[in-house]
This record gives C-alpha cells, sequence and structure tokens, in this order.
C-alpha cells in the first residue's frame, strides 16, 4: 500500500523507477526521482503517520469515554488548533503588520495550532484533575468545539474572500508540504503517544467493565487517565498542527478493527487499529491523487467520502454496534 | 477455626459537607470470618451503601478504623487491596464486545503483566471460578446475550477469579425473579462453605437471608447489629426494622407480615 501510494499520483512514473529511486538508485529522469523523493515520500510517510495516529487516539477516547461516538475531535483538540489557526489566518488583519508576515508562513500556522491543542489539552487536564466525572470532561470538549465554530463564524463574518480561502484549505487538510524536519518531529510526537497508549492497554481492558470494577481490580484510575489523555493530546495535537482537522479516521477506523475482529481486548485491538489505520490512510491518500487528475482532491474530503458509508456498511452487516 | 478477614473498631460512618459533618452510623464493631456468608440489611437510604464504600476504602471513614487481615486499610496500594477484595456492583456494564470468558479473564488483572498476558494458572484459575459458578457452557458468548441471571453469576465468577479472601456484593439479586434470587444465594452459600471465602451482600430479600445466611448485619437509625439469623430473631431486631405499623415481623415464622 505504501509502496502504491507513492508509485501513484498526477504525474505517472514507472513502478521500476519508483522502486530504483527509494533504494537510492538513479532514475532515467532527475525529475522523477525529485518528485518521488522530496514530495511523494514524505507524503506517504506523513499519510501512515496520521492514520495511525488518528485511528490510535480515536481507539483509546471510545474506551476511556465508554463511548463509541468518542474521537480525538470530541476532547476538543481539533477545536483548540482550529480556533488558533482561525485567529491567525482570518483575524490577521487585526494584528500589527511585522507580526503578520511571521504568523501567515507555514509555520505560524503549525506553530498556532500546535498552541491551541496544547492549550485545550491543559484545560482537559484541569477539568480532569478537579472533576472525577468523565462525561464531564466530554461535556467541556463538546462545548468548547461550539464555541470555537462561532467565534470562526464571527471572524469569516469579518475577513476577505482571500483569507477565508486560505482558512478554508488548511481545514480541509493535508498530506503534502511538510518538510523531513517536520515529518521528523511529527514521527517522534507519534511515537510518544504509540508507547503511551500500548502501555496502557491493561488499563483499558479493566475500564471495560466500567470505572468503579477497573479500580477495584487495583487499577490506579487517575493515573490511567490522565496517560490516556495525554497520549490522545498529543497524537491528535501534532497530527492537527501538521496535517490540519482529518476527520472521520479518529471515529471510524476503531470501529473497523472492532467490527473486523469481533473483540474487546485491547491487546488485538491495538494492533488492528494500528495496521488499518495506516492502510487506510493511504489509500485515501491514493484515492485523493488518482493517476488520470490533474489536482489533488482535500485529504478531509476523501476520508469522510470513504469513511461514512463503510461505518454505515459494517453497521448494517453486524448489528451489534459496541 | 474460621478467622477474621476484615474488623472494624468504633467506626464511625458518614460524610463530610463544607458545612456539617453528618454521621451515618456510629462506634461499628463488625467482624467478617472466614467460611461465613454475611447478609447486610436495612431500609433504603439507611447508609448500607455508605457502610460497603467504607469498609472496600473507597471513602474514608469520619474516625476509627477499618482492619482487613490486621492491617489498616488505608495502608493497602490498590493492587494490594485488589488481591484481597473483591467486588460486584449494581451497575450496567459499559457497551463492550467482551466474551464471558474474557469477562472473568479479567479479574486476574492484578496477578498479570503490564500487558495482562494470562499464564496457565490464570487460566485455570478462570477455568475453576467458571465450573463453581456453573457458567462454562457460556464461555463463548458475549456478555451482552446473556439473562440478567446468568450475567450475575460471570460477575461473581469474575470475582473469584480475583482470588481474594472476601468478596463484597451490591445487592446481587435484585433484578431477579425468585428462582435465580435462591438459586443465588444457594451459589453464595456453597462459595462460602467450599472455597473458605467470605462473602458479604448487601439486599432486600430478607426472608430469604434469614433461611441462608449464617450471619445478618442489621442497620437501622439507631444501631446496627451483626449475629447469626436464629439470636436476631429472638431478640427481636427485626422488629426495629421497618418503622411502620403496617409491618409487623413474624418471629415464629420468621418472616415479614403485612397489616
Amino acid at each position: 500500500m505504501f509502496f502504491l501510494d507513492i508509485s501513484l499520483g498526477s504525474i505517472t512514473i514507472p513502478f521500476k523507477e519508483v522502486y530504483t529511486s527509494l533504494t537510492g538508485g538513479q532514475a532515467s529522469k532527475s525529475t522523477w526521482e525529485y518528485i518521488i523523493i522530496n514530495y511523494r515520500l514524505p507524503k506517504a510517510i506523513t499519510a501512515f503517520l496520521v492514520g495511525v495516529g488518528l485511528s490510535i487516539s480515536g481507539l483509546l477516547m471510545q474506551t476511556l469515554f465508554r463511548n463509541p461516538l468518542a474521537g480525538p475531535d470530541v476532547l476538543g483538540l481539533s477545536s483548540g488548533a482550529i480556533l488558533a489557526v482561525a485567529i491567525v489566518i482570518l483575524g490577521a488583519g487585526l494584528l500589527p503588520s511585522f507580526l503578520n508576515a511571521i504568523l501567515l508562513s507555514p509555520y505560524g500556522l503549525v506553530i498556532a495550532s500546535t498552541l491551541g491543542s496544547v492549550s485545550v489539552l491543559l484545560l482537559v487536564l484541569l477539568v480532569a484533575q478537579r472533576l472525577r466525572n468523565t462525561m464531564a470532561i466530554l461535556i467541556v470538549g463538546l462545548m468548547f468545539g461550539s464555541f470555537t465554530s462561532a467565534i470562526v463564524g464571527v471572524l469569516t463574518y469579518f475577513s476577505s474572500a482571500e483569507q477565508l480561502q486560505k482558512f478554508t484549505f488548511w481545514s480541509l487538510g493535508s498530506l503534502g508540504n511538510l518538510s523531513w524536519t517536520s515529518i521528523s518531529v511529527l514521527a517522534v510526537c507519534v511515537g510518544i503517544g504509540l508507547l503511551l497508549s500500548a502501555g496502557s492497554i491493561k488499563p483499558l481492558n479493566a475500564l471495560l467493565l466500567g470505572e468503579n470494577y477497573a479500580k477495584s481490580m487495583g487499577l490506579n484510575y487517575k493515573k490511567a487517565q490522565l496517560i490516556i489523555i495525554f497520549a490522545t493530546s498529543i497524537l491528535a495535537g501534532s497530527i492537527t498542527a501538521f496535517a490540519g482537522p482529518i476527520a472521520f479516521i479518529g471515529l471510524a477506523v476503531p470501529h473497523i478493527a472492532k467490527l473486523t475482529f469481533q473483540t474487546s481486548n485491547h491487546a488485538v485491538l491495538y494492533w488492528s487499529t494500528l495496521f488499518y489505520g495506516g492502510i487506510i490512510m493511504l489509500f485515501c491518500d491514493i484515492a485523493s491523487q488518482l493517476p488520470g487528475l490533474e489536482t489533488t482532491l482535500p485529504i478531509n474530503a476523501i476520508t469522510s467520502i470513504i469513511g461514512a458509508p463503510v461505518v454505515v456498511w459494517l453497521l448494517m452487516r453486524k448489528r451489534n454496534f459496541q | 477455626m474460621s478467622s477474621i478477614i476484615l474488623s472494624t473498631s468504633n467506626l464511625n460512618i458518614g460524610y463530610k459537607t463544607k458545612k456539617a459533618i453528618v454521621t451515618i452510623a456510629e462506634n461499628l464493631n463488625l467482624n467478617l470470618s472466614s467460611g461465613k456468608l454475611i447478609s447486610l440489611i436495612g431500609a433504603n437510604g439507611i447508609g448500607k451503601s455508605t457502610l460497603l464504600r467504607t469498609i472496600t476504602g473507597i471513602q474514608q471513614p469520619l474516625s476509627g478504623n477499618v482492619f482487613l487481615n490486621e492491617k489498616n486499610i488505608n495502608t493497602y496500594n490498590p493492587l494490594e487491596l485488589a488481591q484481597n477484595l473483591s467486588v460486584v456492583l449494581t451497575e450496567k456494564l459499559p457497551p463492550s464486545n467482551l466474551s464471558v470468558f474474557e469477562l472473568v479473564a479479567l479479574g486476574r488483572q492484578p496477578y498479570t503483566n503490564w500487558i495482562g498476558t494470562l499464564t496457565p494458572t490464570d487460566i485455570e484459575k478462570v477455568q475453576e471460578a467458571m465450573q463453581l459458578t456453573q457458567i462454562e457452557h457460556l464461555a463463548t458468548k458475549k456478555h451482552y446475550e446473556i439473562s440478567d441471571g446468568q450475567l450475575q453469576k460471570v460477575l461473581i465468577a469474575r470475582a473469584l477469579a480475583q482470588d481474594t479472601p472476601l468478596i463484597i456484593l451490591d445487592e446481587p439479586t435484585t433484578h431477579l425473579d425468585l428462582l435465580h434470587k435462591v438459586s443465588l444465594f444457594k451459589l453464595l452459600k456453597k462459595l462460602t462453605h467450599e472455597t473458605q471465602k467470605c462473602i458479604l451482600f448487601s439486599t432486600h430479600d430478607i426472608d430469604l437471608a434469614i433461611q441462608l445466611s449464617d450471619e445478618m448485619i442489621i442497620m437501622t437509625p439507631e444501631t446496627v447489629v451483626q449475629d447469626q439469623p436464629c439470636n436476631l430473631i429472638s431478640n427481636g431486631s427485626f422488629a426495629t426494622l421497618f418503622k411502620d405499623e403496617h409491618i409487623i415481623f413474624d418471629a415464629e415464622k420468621g418472616k415479614f407480615i403485612v397489616t
């Protein structure tokens, strides 16, 4: 899948040439080699990291909040990033001009959305410390989402068409245009998130019986809850920062894993979700740049177009949606 | 020959609000011994749950101490506590795809490694628990596919698999019909005698509890008494249970009568 993703794109490159470029050989055209190494390879790696990270964070949220509709968006992390980016892009006119130049550079957006996610993360952790009720945290996330869309709505009202277009493009998500430095930062963040999640497999299984049973089986609930929330935040936060708010993957992939394996054991679900997440995201990326198409479609649209019917279809086939 | 597993000394239970301290029961000196089936009865809202929460270490006592195996319950870490005390709760299980076997096996969590791998010993314990509760034929069913009575047995099997000297059940018979209530009580009785565990449960099925428990704890607004059912009948403790002239305890028949 990974190889296929690199091979296909708006410019047709023979498989053999792709292979040569990847293994360090000389492709027959230097432009091909350039495209592969500097454009398609980073994009494929990003797609994989994004798919894996978002799917795992969705799995964690669904178990922690005992809610099949939970996903990274629900905690409000994406909302935080969207809000920060909206303020930067749409509110740019209100800021002094020397700040403008810095903020509107590609790095400005990454920094803004990271700050946005991190501040929501801190808010969520604060709520988690004060309230022991997971439902309350969920509601705080939802409220923050509504708050964000309201602010974004107000900002769009006062912004120019050009600013709006830029914001819309960002909010549609993009897997390309990441430098190798950005990819390594993303990879480290996703790696930390995945390690923490792997360490939470046993607590997650205990939580299948609910908070009180989990505690009675020796689980340090507060600690486990903090680790799980932190893992989700670092996964969803870093991904949203670099690739924009990518919809649906976090919600749908864990369900695809649960329905195909018919289990709730997180030792199985962890690996299957990880595997499906990577594959599905690469598939979406291929679909967004089908050969023959001149332009690349927005990834966010593809994930929703492919993802939504898949979940509905799975639902119809297996009745027990858990 | 039966030894004391859990005891309370001069225990006052209740809760603290910002303004006042609300005492629910005072000066409790209870003893829970191995091989005994002990029922906890009392009217709604009398504080049975508060008592259970306090002796399981979830809630702090106002004063006094709870000793589990002669060690103060506050000095246990969560893992040690889980190896000495297991619970069966009234709350509904969250939705999941857990099979009966997996659910019972979760009881082994206090003993498994960081990722929860079941060793042959763990599997043996799980199978033993399922045999004792006669649910082996359900092993591969999902927990939402079985009846309430079967699920209650599965939850008891989970507590058995946790392999603790003391099991506490909160109203295990609530949603069951008479047949399943009786079979559940008989199961609990059999378990205490066969495994020498101590089982404490709260219930509103007083008639059945009188017939099947080894000891009973009666909570009334004034006092909390613990004794064998026959002694409690002869000293008239049941008469104080409900403050209503229409409910009278018939000491000869050992049951409540509505007049």
